[in-house]
């Protein structure tokens, strides 16, 4: 029994049922990240544990506590908001203090709550201000502080980050991650960076159209994506999906992707694809496993050689993203930022096949 | 205007600008002018010569008849009474439409529930209703209710008749009012009240104004429901004033009337003065913030 329990939990707004059945477990003091495209039904659900909105049917538990119909403020939970919703008549002390007052605190333990969390998010000189005297990044440290003064049993993030800018995005998320090994608080949060998803959680759950695609370790979304949603939506610049065709034979299983020009090129996959032999197949391989001979693997058990053109090169400062043409698609590939390469030329390239992986065109699923 | 634009434009230019708004000024203005001049003569330099002269006898006689002893229908009582009528009148029912508007405004936009457009929609209707449309049946309620011919019952017809638009300005004002803050009092644990109180209403401020004047301007210049509604000894001023006026004993004292006119405008005039520019800026808010 987790300590967040999801279960079965549906919602609809009317006819339209927006989120199908979802099912997680959070233990105490993960760092659960609900990452997916715009409308998948992020927001939905964390406002449901928020008890901002019903559940339509299923079941949230908090410790063991069943919270179908109990009010935000019982909930033991905090939340961060998008837009962090500082009250704007109130200075920043008052927007921190308030849930406390709210609970009926007594005077001096509120002022004792607010030192500790303005020492913490170092905004101390910031707490006579009003929100609209504030920067972005300063709003944003307001808007933790509020939360972390409750001392909940579970933190909510609503895209917290997105309204910043990339350099101050990048600061506060390293930030949020080091509170979150201090205080070890259980968090669940919202984003659709998938960059924010990989560094900041212990697990991701990729969500889609209502429905969770996979629930894992960012280890496991990342390297074992269970369908083509997963292997494109996580990874940037994201997973090239090449049509190919495979073929098992008993020294093992070669993908073969056909040329316009030459011999079909021919790339071994290793795991267990009985029954597919001369199937068609969607073969995945992440750009950094497409490379420059230098600048592959050396532990890696697969890695073919290839001579292709480059059609376009994006020099990126650590590494050169280019882009070359496989069965007649744009794939991209990521070499060493020494690699000399340059647009129009043929060039050396190795793919390291270790870490390819291949899914059912027709399910999306994947297989091997 | 930036300030190149402003030096490049030539000092003639600029003295045409100010002659043109003179003049409109002078236009607008001048009925006004004409009733405070002819209220500080004496009857007899109206009667005898130009509406449009100076006074040759500074008089404030006609404001103190007006005020304290003028025949209004039947008693010599000046229109003092009737402005307090007036004021016992308005003050509750702008209070009591404003504040029920505004909790309005707040249910209508932040605890939506089933059929809510529905109720908006009919309380927006009640905004076109003509008044004589309504004079019969309201007659026939405060007569029902026992409070016909009072003023707390024309506070109660000026408070239903001015929910409509009060509920509009708060509901339009509200809809702008990021429902997170809302939602962030609700975990912070404020009830129903408390986040209307300490929340909404703070930031509230400019169409507060825009509300208070409009049911000031609209209550205290009312005359239908005043003089159906209405008994004597409760009539608001407009009401007085029109009786006043039409005094049917003895000559026609201009004089009284006109200062009694500026009595009766004064509140409106007055409020327009000190909070118009909160007016302007409360109407303009919604547009303006983002
Ligand atoms: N009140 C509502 N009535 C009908 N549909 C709604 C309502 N609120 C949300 N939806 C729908 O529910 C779906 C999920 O919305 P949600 O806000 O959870 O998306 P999200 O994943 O948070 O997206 P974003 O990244 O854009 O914030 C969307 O398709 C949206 O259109
Ligand atoms: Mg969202």
């Amino acid at each position: 029994m987790g300590f967040l329990s999801i279960d079965n939990v549906t919602k609809s707004y009317g006819a339209v049922r927006v989120l199908h059945g979802v099912d997680i477990e959070v233990e105490e003091g993960e760092f659960l990240v609900l990452v997916g495209p715009s409308g998948c039904g992020k927001s939905t659900l964390l406002n449901m544990i928020a008890g901002l909105e019903e559940i339509s049917s299923g079941e949230i538990r908090i410790r063991d506590r069943v919270m179908n119909g109990v009010h935000p403020s019982r909930r033991n939970i905090a939340m961060v908001f998008q837009s962090y919703a500082l009250y704007p008549n109130m200075s920043v002390a008052k927007n921190i203090t308030f849930g406390l007052e709210m609970h009926g605190t007594p005077k001096d333990q509120r002022e004792a709550a607010l030192a500790r969390v303005a020492g913490m998010l170092q905004i101390e000189n910031l707490l006579d201000r009003k929100p609209a005297a504030l920067s972005g990044g300063q709003r944003q440290r307001v808007a933790m502080g509020r939360a972390l003064v409750r001392d909940p049993d579970v933190f909510l993030f609503d895209e917290p980050l997105s309204n910043l800018d990339a350099k101050l995005r990048v600061d506060m998320r390293t930030e949020i991650k080091k509170l979150h090994a201090r205080l070890g608080t259980t968090i669940v949060y919202v984003t659709h960076d998938q960059i924010e998803a990989m560094t900041l959680s212990t697990r991701i759950a990729v969500m889609s159209g209502g429905h969770i695609q996979q629930l894992g370790t960012p280890r496991q979304i990342y390297d074992d994506p269970a369908n083509i949603f997963v292997a494109a939506f996580m990874g940037s610049p994201s997973m090239n999906l090449l049509p190919a065709r495979l073929h098992v034979s008993g020294q093992g299983a070669v993908a073969e992707i056909a040329d316009a020009e030459g011999a079909p090129l021919r790339l071994p996959v290793r795991g267990n694809f009985a029954g597919w032999d001369g199937r068609a197949v969607v073969l995945g391989i992440r750009p950094e496993a497409l490379t420059d001979p230098g600048g592959a693997d050396r532990a890696a058990r697969d890695v073919v050689a290839l001579r292709n053109r480059i059609d376009v090169t994006e020099p990126a400062g650590a590494d050169t993203f280019v882009t070359t043409t496989l069965a007649g698609r744009d794939v991209i590939g990521r070499l060493r930022a020494d690699a000399e390469v340059r647009a129009g030329q043929i060039a050396d390239l190795a793919v390291n096949m270790d870490k390819a992986v291949l899914f059912d065109p027709e399910t999306e699923l994947r297989i091997g | 205007m930036t300030v190149e634009g402003a030096s490049r434009t030539g000092h003639a230019a600029r003295a045409l600008i100010y002659l043109v708004l003179l003049l409109f000024a002078l236009f607008y203005l001048l009925p006004f002018g004409i009733m405070v001049i002819n209220s500080l003569k004496p009857l007899s330099e109206i009667t005898g010569g130009n509406m449009m002269a100076l006074p040759r006898t500074w008089t404030l006689e006609p404001w103190r008849a007006a005020w304290s002893t003028a025949q209004i229908g039947v008693s010599p009582t000046g229109l003092a009474p009737y402005f307090w009528n007036s004021i016992k009148m308005a003050v509750p029912a702008v209070a009591l439409s404003t504040i029920f508007g505004a909790v309005n405004g707040y249910v209508l936009t932040k605890w939506r529930f089933r059929g809510d457009t529905l109720i908006f929609g009919l309380m927006l209707f009640s905004c076109f209703i003509p008044f004589q449309i309504v004079l019969i049946p309201m007659a026939r309620s405060l007569g029902i209710l026992g409070l016909a011919g009072t003023t707390p019952g024309l506070v109660l017809v000026h408070f239903v008749y001015g929910i409509g638009f009060t509920t509009l300005y708060f509901r339009n004002y509200y809809a702008a009012f990021p429902t997170e803050l809302v939602r962030a009092a609700m975990i912070d644990g404020a009830g129903f009240f408390r986040i209307f109180w300490r929340i909404l209403l703070p930031s509230s401020g400019p169409i507060i104004a825009v509300s208070v004047i409009w049911q000031i301007t609209n209550i205290w210049n009312d005359f239908l429901f005043g003089t159906s509604f209405a008994d004597f000894d409760s009539q608001p001023v407009t009401v007085a004033l029109n009786n006043l006026v039409n005094s049917s004993t003895g000559v026609k004292e201009y004089n009284v009337h006109f200062a009694g006119a500026i009595y009766a405008a004064l509140p409106t005039l007055l409020v327009y003065v000190v909070a118009g520019r909160y007016f302007v800026r409360g109407l303009m808010s919604g547009s303006v913030k983002g």
